[in-house]
């Protein structure tokens, strides 16, 4: 579904990674490991197009999600409006309203940004997964300011989008909470 | 490829414009306060002004535009939000585009609107010329906002970047500022000022676009 | 160590341009010498071009030349690395850009200088040449203030590229409205130099001259992309230990 081959990158001077590569099926996830500035967003943001890599090349064959550090909400957005952007931007037909059900964000629905906590915030950046069916997951430390409700649920939606034959790379520090197909150290 | 992802970006702009505090207000204000400020230092004689006045304008309103472009760009780079535009699936240039199209709807033409009051004030006649002024501002605005947003996505990334977009803009607001001014004192040179403004203006809409969306790629890099 | 080795390896310019650099040096200093010599002292004086003061466009002129000459090379450059990225022509870019603004400030400074006599002031601005070297100096600061804005090579070497390329392709509007807004209220401009009008006594010791700042400018030119391959190779160098460690 994507893959990428011998991918190096260099930041300045200092050689981040080489010789890395990686693909992934329907069904996989893959784990990304490594110590802080070990590269595992630099990998991801080049898995997603964001970065472009000094050597190497990344091939998707399906769409894919891209949840970062920095949620992409902005401070006038309200999760609702937020979504709703979003879901016009793709074409996405989803229900608004029972995506913000499901993620827990009915009661702060109508809260603009600024006012969020970091795990709302954070719910409403995982709520664009569910916005439109895209094969391939890409997040960077998904679980950060979850709490265990939030967790539980990002897990579920990750089993379910594995069940239905989609694809995850996470870059997680920690327990995953899922069983990884592979893990891969930077 | 499908324009929604265009419009999105358009309307997130003018609602982010709109949310940021004073709105079109804020612009607007220092584009009046700047051109209030040189009758203070230079004297009031009503032909001196009458002389000045439409430059001053001009000055004013590249003054505003760098002011107001320094966060359009910043801000997407710090919540991750240029991140989800370089990967909705339209062209960069596009959505760059559209978002400084939003940026001088709310910024650039309320100052071109508010230009015949000014100009008034600097002891311009009231005639019908105040309102052809108003669009030659309006279309010098667009040029400006489109250069400088190009100097506003090189510098997305850099801390106090405002300084920069000003230096960098500078050169590129050269053509806007003659061909406008030209413009504004228009019998002398009958329909070519305008006409070349409106051309270098279309040149801006054309070139900018691209240059700003190779400038945010690098930004996300 | 694949990656690195990637990188086009510079070898063949240090070679070559380790003896190049001091020839166009030597050559060039040679030929400024005689334009000069020829220029200031040999020469006749122009009274219809202010006098003795036109004595200063053996270097007004050159100057300007490589004005122009040299945001052109900084932006074919920028347009070579951009399109191969080819890291000795970025390099080739970052050198010139320093240069070509103090060239640029000679042409400005030499301009300002045989205008107080003729003109009257010290600066014109009903002078299109003058008005467009001035913004050609202040593209060249731009690109200079962005590079330096940036937080690696890499990335100064994009950002760079995508400014030269803007300021090239709008050097040309920016030329033309000038000379509209000067066409305006001037009468011929008083100095004129441009062209074979000028008298063949002029032309040689001018070409020579020109030429002359050329070689220099070329050298120096070398020269800072020498230090520059030696800086990158010292920090590859410097990340390679500490990687290690």
């Amino acid at each position: 579904m994507l893959s990428a081959t011998n991918l190096g990158i260099l930041r300045g001077e200092r050689v981040l990674f080489e010789g890395v590569s990686l693909s992934v099926a329907p069904g996989e996830a893959v784990i990304l490991r490594g110590a802080n500035g070990a590269g595992k967003t630099t990998l991801l943001r080049i898995l997603a197009g964001l970065t472009r890599p000094e050597a190497g090349n990344v091939t998707r064959e399906a769409t894919h999600h891209w949840i970062g550090h920095r949620e992409g909400l902005k401070p006038h957005e309200t999760p609702r409006t937020h979504l709703k952007l979003w879901g016009q931007a793709w074409g996405a037909e989803a229900d608004i309203d029972a995506v913000l059900r499901e993620m827990g964000l009915s009661r702060p629905a109508d809260v603009a940004g600024r006012y969020l906590s970091a795990g709302q915030k954070r719910r409403t950046a995982l709520a664009r997964l569910m916005l439109d069916n895209r094969a391939i997951w890409l997040l960077d430390e998904p679980f950060t300011a979850l709490d265990t409700e939030g967790r539980d649920q990002l897990l579920a939606m990750v089993a379910r989008h594995r069940q239905s034959g989609g694809a995850v790379i996470a870059a997680v520090h920690g327990d995953a909470g899922f069983a990884a197909s592979r893990e891969m150290g930077l | 490829m499908s324009p929604k992802p265009i419009l999105s970006a358009f309307r997130q702009a003018l609602s982010e414009a709109w949310a940021g505090g004073a709105g079109a207000l804020l612009p607007l204000g220092f584009f009046a306060g700047a051109a209030v400020l040189v009758p203070l230092g230079i004297g009031t004689e009503p032909g001196m002004l009458r002389a000045v006045g439409p430059g001053i304008l001009w000055v004013s309103l590249a003054l505003s535009s760098l002011v107001t472009l320094e966060r359009i760009f910043q801000s997407d780079v710090e919540d991750g939000t240029l991140d989800l535009w370089l990967q909705a699936g339209a062209p960069v240039s596009a959505i760059a585009a559209a978002k400084t199209f939003a940026h001088w709807l709310t910024a650039g033409l309320p100052l071109a609107l508010m230009s015949p009051v000014l100009a008034l004030m600097f002891q311009a006649e009231a005639s019908l010329s105040l309102l052809t002024g108003a669009l030659i501002y309006g279309l010098g605005g667009l040029a400006f906002f489109f250069w400088g947003g190009v100097g506003a996505a090189l510098s997305a990334t850099v801390r106090r970047g405002g300084l920069l977009i000003a230096l960098i803009a500078l050169p590129l607001y050269v053509p806007t500022a003659i061909f406008g001014s030209m413009a504004m004192r228009g019998a002398a040179f009958g329909d070519t000022a305008p006409l070349l403004l409106a051309a270098s203006t279309l040149f801006a809409l054309a070139a900018a676009p691209f240059a700003m969306a190779a400038a945010l790629r690098l930004a996300a890099d | 160590m694949g990656m690195l080795s990637a990188f086009a390896n510079p070898h063949r310019f240090l070679a070559l341009s380790n003896w190049l650099a001091p020839l166009f040096y030597g050559v060039g200093a040679a030929m400024i010498a005689w334009g000069l010599w020829q220029g200031l002292w040999v020469v006749p004086k122009d009274d219809y071009q202010g006098g003795d003061i036109m004595r200063v466009m053996f270097i007004h002129v050159p100057a300007a030349w490589l004005a122009m000459a040299s945001y052109s090379g900084m932006a074919a450059a920028s347009f070579i690395w951009f399109i191969w990225r080819h890291e000795l022509a970025d390099i080739a870019a970052k050198a010139i850009a320093p240069l070509g603004a103090v060239w640029t400030a000679l042409c400005l400074a030499t301009g300002s200088i045989w205008g107080k006599p003729t003109w009257g002031t010290w600066w014109q601005w009903d002078d299109a040449r003058m008005m467009s070297v001035l913004f050609l100096f202040f593209l060249f600061l731009g690109y200079m203030a962005l590079r330096a804005a940036m937080d690696s090579r890499q990335k100064a070497a994009r950002a760079g590229a995508i400014l030269a390329m803007v300021g090239a392709l709008n050097v040309p509007l920016i030329k033309f409205s000038v000379d509209m807004f000067t066409s305006l209220h001037q009468d011929a401009s008083v100095i004129t130099v441009d062209g074979p009008k000028m008298a063949a006594v002029y032309l040689w010791p001018l070409m020579m001259s020109g030429l002359g700042h050329m070689l220099l400018f070329g050298g120096l030119v070398m020269t800072l992309m020498r230090a520059e391959i030696w800086t990158r190779r010292a920090a590859r160098q410097r990340a390679r230990l500490l990687a290690g460690a």
